[in-house]
């Protein structure tokens, strides 16, 4: 599966970011998403969604191999991970962060918990 | 460690760039729950006496609830409150968008600001780093301009409030605006903004909202989307929002006219939800966590220029257009923007232009006066008087401080289509046969605003059903008989209680309100983010305390406060409407009385609508018992 945004349907209302963080983290926190909501105001009125399509730049970039692919899925093994911030500075997408409270970055795990929730339908699954 | 909040305030002592956090007490989480209740529990607590509105002695609160920025449909609202410079009462206003999630991410339920800021200056919150920074250049700028220079200069994670020349120059109906296009629009909140020199305040959080059980709140979550999407109204409500009310309340006689001349209009297709879809809309905006946006981000052309715009709502369909004449939708959002990029409130805006037309027709304001002609449908004449009132210059200066006080000072009758009560101008609703709504404008702690009760429904459909329900139903305008006035109390009463039980909670009503999501459902969301439980029955007492208080607030601030505060403008008691659905009718003086009589005895209030001490003592209020016979009129007759 991989995971599409369909930017023209967002309303920019971010449950997508929060249902994020609360299923990977735990926690009740954006800052702890691995996708990014762009408001574009006041011209040109639209929403951009920029989220990780498991192109894999992260791992290339991983100095320490700490991101490896799991059926087709990028993961972070935070135990391996030194918090260099290559990663981070090497996604395309601009879709890995760093958090002060977490000791390896911020990165899509394919959960689909975003598209499950998300009511626009502006986050959708599709077979890779 | 309080769940469900970020566990402290923020007090900001401008004159003394002093910051201070304290935890929020778990008695004051208790009590009042949130948002409205905290804004309420503050002002009470914490205005000095005869504190002027604009002078730095008043408070300057914005307060979130315990589910606000959780993961839920709809978890974005956040309450400022204030003595209001509109009715020099209690005051508060609330906005969507995505400020308050993300002060309470930043660790901070509540901010008060104190104090005056020496220089214009913007109010920046990032986790724990605040600082006041000199305004430079944004003072005189516009809502709009501002927001967009900020987010240029501090990057698009900042939630920004603006205030805009209005607001600077302390019109009493001045606004706060966020994410270009939502409001505080009521009581003046932006003038107290504005009076403390503070022109923006920019909040960027990083933190997380300790929850009690986060599994059970993902489960819960999803199971309120999924319930909200299968509602009827989110495919039939959602794509024109709040501006698909506009036919059925022409068609039921209640869209207000001509400054509240008549009650319908036989143009308001022409500036209805469809309008906005087919000539304004380029998206839907939607406040944080919500599934179902209200906010329609268009263009809008017209022969001023052309614009961006969030809007119009209902409100602004009904104050700007219909009551203004204006029948081009465009037109309607052109002024919406004026209006947002001045940081004016649109309801009061409409009801003052309105009513200035009004005057200069029947010959009580010159054209001298005004600075030019003036016509009903015109939007260059509302725009003028729009630009005149944010700078108050020429007519504007007559303008800025409200109907009320206008009215008051130009005399010649014209109190009398001044359509206020107590000082803040009447939202967007005509009440002439509807004896509850009329009762609901009458009582709202704030002035005649339609939020804090809306019975319109039940008054003229003989309906409590969702406003999906009501716009869908059948109906085709006829002639509506005359409402009985009696009996209508305990309707509005818990309408008065239910809807602000949202307020404290700190989300939107409208998933309640024009969706049919249960309200039941926050009783176990409630207790997920809490880990407390809290019936529906006894959040409703919550609301009921918070009800009283902020008319003890009320009743304390403002001299000889009482019956004579609540009644409704001339025109709607003396003037039968002329035509329409409700031709022929209107509540009359004694009929007023009714309606105030059984609402002060349900409402354990004094004939001159004062609480009694063993109202507010059976509320848990008995700190207000101790002292509301110090400052307040009773009446016992």
């Amino acid at each position: 599966m991989r995971l599409i945004a369909k930017s023209e349907r967002c309303s920019g209302c971010g449950a997508c970011r929060l249902v994020c963080g609360l299923t990977n983290y735990g926690e009740v926190n954006p800052a702890m998403a691995a996708l990014s909501i762009h408001g574009r105001f006041p011209a040109p009125g639209v929403y951009e969604i920029s989220l990780c399509d498991q192109c894999g730049a992260c791992a290339e970039a991983c100095p320490v191999d700490a991101i490896e692919a799991q059926n087709g899925v990028y993961l972070v093994n935070a135990d391996v991970c030194i918090s260099c911030g290559e990663c981070i500075e090497a996604c395309p997408h601009g879709v890995m962060f760093d958090h002060a409270r977490l000791d390896a970055p911020i990165k899509c795990t394919l959960c689909q918990a975003c598209a499950e929730i998300c009511p626009r339908d502006a986050l959708v699954l599709e077979e890779a | 460690m309080l769940k469900g909040y970020a566990g402290r305030i923020l007090r900001v002592d401008l004159t003394n760039e002093k910051i201070v956090r304290q935890s929020l007490p778990a008695k004051m989480a208790q009590n009042f729950i949130g948002g409205r209740g905290f804004v309420a529990k503050t002002l009470f607590d914490e205005l000095p006496p005869d504190v002027d509105p604009l002078g730095p002695d008043n408070i300057f609160i914005a307060a979130s609830g315990p589910l606000s920025g959780q993961f839920l449909p709809a978890s974005g609202k956040t309450h400022f409150g204030c003595k209001s410079p509109a009715t020099g009462g209690y005051g508060d206003s609330n906005l969507g968008g995505h400020f308050g999630p993300a002060l309470k991410y930043a660790g901070y339920d509540m901010m008060v600001l104190n104090g005056r800021a020496a220089l214009p200056s913007v109010l920046v919150i990032e986790d724990e780093t605040v600082s006041i920074r000199p305004a430079r250049n944004l003072w005189g700028m516009g809502s709009l301009s501002s927001e967009t220079r900020l987010k240029e200069e501090m990057g698009e994670d900042f939630q920004i409030l603006t205030i805009g020349p209005a607001g600077e120059n302390r019109v009493a109906f001045a606004c706060i605006t966020h994410d270009f296009g939502r409001q505080a629009g009521r009581v003046g909140i932006g003038a107290v903004m504005g009076s403390k020199n503070i022109k923006a305040i920019a909040v960027k959080g990083t933190g997380s909202i300790p929850v009690n059980d986060p599994k059970a709140l993902l489960e819960e979550g999803k199971r309120a989307y999924r319930n909200v999407r299968a509602k009827p109204g989110f495919t039939g409500w959602t794509p024109e929002g709040t501006a698909g009310i506009t036919d059925w309340v022409a068609r039921v006689g209640a869209l207000p006219t001509r400054n509240f001349q008549t009650s319908y209009w036989d143009q308001h297709a022409k500036i209805n939800g469809a309008a906005i879809l087919r000539e304004l809309k380029i998206t839907d905006k939607g406040c944080y966590c919500c599934p179902t946006p209200c906010g329609k981000y268009g263009r809008a052309k017209t022969g001023l220029g052309h614009v961006y715009v969030e809007g119009p709502e209902f409100e602004t369909i009904s104050l700007l257009g219909s009551n203004c004449l204006i029948d081009d939708i465009s037109e309607v959002a052109y002024a919406n923007y004026v209006c947002d990029e001045l940081g004016l409130d649109t309801i009061s805006a409409g009801v003052v232009c309105s009513w200035a037309i009004e005057c200069f027709e029947k010959g009580l304001l010159s054209r001298e006066a005004i600075g030019k002609d003036v016509q009903f449908g015109d939007l260059e004449s509302v725009v003028h008087l729009l630009e005149c009132i944010a700078r108050r210059e020429g007519v504007g200066e007559l303008l800025a401080d409200g109907v009320k006080t206008a009215a008051q000072k130009l005399g010649h009758g014209s109190e009398a289509f001044a359509i206020h009560v107590k000082g803040l101008e009447w939202s967007g609703y005509e009440c002439r046969n509807a004896p509850g709504m009329m009762l609901a404008y009458m009582t709202s702690d704030v002035g005649a605003h339609h939020a804090r009760a809306w019975v319109l429904g039940h008054d003229l459909a003989g309906s409590s059903a969702s406003v999906h329900d009501l716009i869908v139903s059948e109906g085709t305008g006829e002639h509506l008989p005359k409402s009985k006035v009696t009996g209508r109390a305990a309707k509005v009463i818990e309408s008065q209680h239910l809807r602000p039980l949202f307020d404290l909670l700190g989300i939107c009503r409208l998933q309640f309100m024009e969706l049919g999501f249960e309200v039941e459902n926050y009783e176990r969301l409630y207790e997920v983010v809490t880990g407390k439980r809290m019936t529906l029955e006894q959040m409703l007492s919550v609301s009921e305390r918070v009800w009283q208080l902020t008319r003890s607030v009320s009743a304390r601030e403002i001299p000889g406060f009482g019956r004579s505060w609540d009644y409704p403008p001339e025109r709607l008691m003396n003037d039968p409407v002329p035509d329409g659905p409700n031709r022929g009718h209107c509540i009359s003086r004694r009929e007023v009385d009714i309606l105030l009589d059984e609402y002060y005895a349900l409402r354990g209030w004094d004939a001159n609508g004062i609480p009694k001490a063993e109202t507010l003592i059976s509320m848990g209020l008995a700190d207000v018992a101790e002292t509301i016979s110090q400052w307040a009129c009773h009446e016992t007759t």
